[in-house]
């Protein structure tokens, strides 16, 4: 932590930790719903593709 | 190839003339429309004239964009679109026949009627003017570019909210130039640099708009 | 060496590779995203002015390249795929779309988090933020016209028709919002009134452009396959892919 005195200096921000956390974190919750959801969309397409190849 | 532009936009106003509750359909929507705002807003002049450029805008962009959808469907469902899509002559010309017969069906009306409902917002004479001409500059862009969503959702479900949400963004340089006119003359700044701006969109669209949509009515028929 | 790039350009040559391409990406990603955060969390100094709230831009200012980025590969694809007629690249412009979205919302909400710190509100009518209010519209219609339609090939055909549409509109619309925001002048800070770029903030920004840059790939990849799939189910190649595995 270069110029960070201490950890909890690190998370506080110099009093913008709503904002800064949040902005980061919503980003990282988008990205990782979009992997989930096309996760389950590809198990889904393979599903289907499955059944009807092997009927 | 004249020839072609006259009669279909002769069969274009003739068709009007015989669905005249269309017409008045866009018209009243536009009235109505206009009328609502001071009735939530309040009857205060001062509040009225300065909203009134926003809002006789967006009025006449939402009654221009409803009227859309019967651009092209009736010649879509009786297959008459088809014939044009195959006929010998230029589509593209046949498209700005209809277009054009659309803004003087639909379009029109409204850029004569909105002036006198301009007096209901407390705006002068010049502000009028003004209104009325960045309107009639303004609302051949919102045909151009309005017939290519139209073009786009040509039967498709739920092709009415559809082409709102395809047309809307694309009509906003339209409203900030239109409405920006009638605001720059209430401040008594010239309007020449927002109506040119129109004009040349018009232009630009013109020479575009048409392709696109032809474009479109192919995918759409085939 | 000679490539034969029409080759790739099916849907069954291209499906096993973008599955080996995949997991590059993914890797290409978390390595970027590792270095962008260690420079923005730990190298960029504190700004003088804005504190550090401004460590907001690091992942603003790349989510609001990406938004405007995707749109333009997108209506490339699109263009490509309705002038050659090839199924595969109107698919990968299908496929950019609600990862191109989702950028120009992160853009919006990171917008909007830095703003209420720096303007105190948390909605500015800044040219930029709008414009990019207006992206998220023709991204939503390019999605909405996509998914209405549900003939596959008219579908990518009329979705490609409006992407172009939309390019031709996007620099007429930032001129407009432009113009209508100098005229108002209701917000005097916008947003290029950021700090002064620093070198370590520039190269911060730049790490993190490249791994939402991998992440796009990646995702869009993945997304093409489940596409190619969905439309290729009944296809001999699909069949014999999923058939042989009992």
């Amino acid at each position: 932590m270069m110029h960070w005195g201490s950890w909890s200096a690190f998370f506080s921000m110099g009093g913008y930790a709503f904002y800064v956390w949040f902005s980061f974190g919503i980003t990282a919750v988008s990205l990782f719903i979009e992997v989930i959801a096309l996760r389950n969309r590809r198990s889904e397409a393979i599903r289907l593709s499955r059944l009807l190849a092997q009927n | 190839m004249n020839s072609v532009w006259f009669i279909v936009l002769r069969r274009e106003l003739l068709l009007a003339m015989r669905r005249r509750s269309d017409v008045a359909t866009t018209l009243f929507f536009f009235l109505i429309v206009s009328s609502l705002f001071p009735l939530g807003i309040g009857p205060e002049p001062a509040v009225l004239s300065s909203i009134a450029p926003g809002v006789l805008w967006v009025a006449a962009l939402l009654a221009n964009m409803l009227s859309l959808t019967r651009l092209f469907s009736s010649d879509f469902n009786d297959g008459t679109l088809e014939q044009m899509l195959i006929a010998p002559q230029p589509l593209i010309v046949i498209i700005i026949a209809k277009i054009f017969g659309h803004w003087v069906v639909c379009g029109l009306p409204v850029i004569l009627l909105a002036p006198i409902i301009g007096l209901q917002y407390a705006l002068p004479n010049d502000v009028l003017l003004v209104l009325f001409l960045s309107l009639l500059l303004g609302t051949p862009t919102l045909s151009l570019v309005g017939a290519i969503g139209a073009a786009l959702t040509l039967g498709v479900r739920g092709s009415g909210l559809l082409v709102a949400l395809l047309v809307l963004p694309l009509y906003i340089p339209v409203l900030i130039f239109g409405a920006g006119a009638v605001a720059a003359s209430q401040h008594g700044m010239g309007a020449e640099a927002h109506l040119s701006l129109l004009a040349a969109s018009s232009i630009l669209s013109l020479v575009l708009a048409p392709i696109a949509t032809s474009t479109a009515l192919r995918i759409a028929v085939e | 060496m000679h490539i034969n790039w029409f080759k790739y350009s099916s849907p069954q040559t291209f499906y096993p590779l973008a599955g080996k391409m995949i997991p590059w990406f993914y890797g290409l990603a978390v390595l970027f995203a590792l270095a962008g955060l260690y420079v923005s969390f730990a190298l960029a100094p504190t700004d003088f002015q804005q504190g550090e709230a401004y460590r907001i831009i690091f992942v603003h200012v790349p989510a609001a390249w990406m938004s405007m980025f995707i749109y333009i590969v997108m209506a490339g694809w699109a263009a490509f795929g309705l002038a050659l007629n090839a199924r595969l690249s109107a698919m990968m412009a299908q496929a950019l779309a609600p990862t191109g979205a989702m950028f120009t919302f992160l853009a919006l909400v990171t917008g909007s988090l830095w703003g209420k710190p720096m303007w105190g509100t948390w909605w500015v009518w800044d040219a930029r933020l709008t414009s990019e209010l207006i992206l998220l519209f023709l991204y939503l219609g390019f999605i909405a016209l996509q998914s209405a339609i549900d003939d596959p090939r008219r579908s990518d055909r009329a979705g490609a028709v409006l992407a172009l549409v939309g390019v031709v509109n996007v620099p007429i619309i930032y001129f407009s919002v432009k113009w209508w925001n100098t005229l108002h002048q209701g917000s005097t800070i916008s947003m290029t009134a950021a700090p002064k770029m620093v070198t370590i903030m520039l190269l911060g920004m730049l790490f993190m452009a490249l791994a939402f840059w991998m992440y796009s790939i990646a995702v869009a990849l993945v997304r093409v396959r489940c596409i190619i799939l969905e439309r290729e189910r009944s296809t001999e190649w699909v069949k014999n892919l999923f058939g042989e595995e009992k």
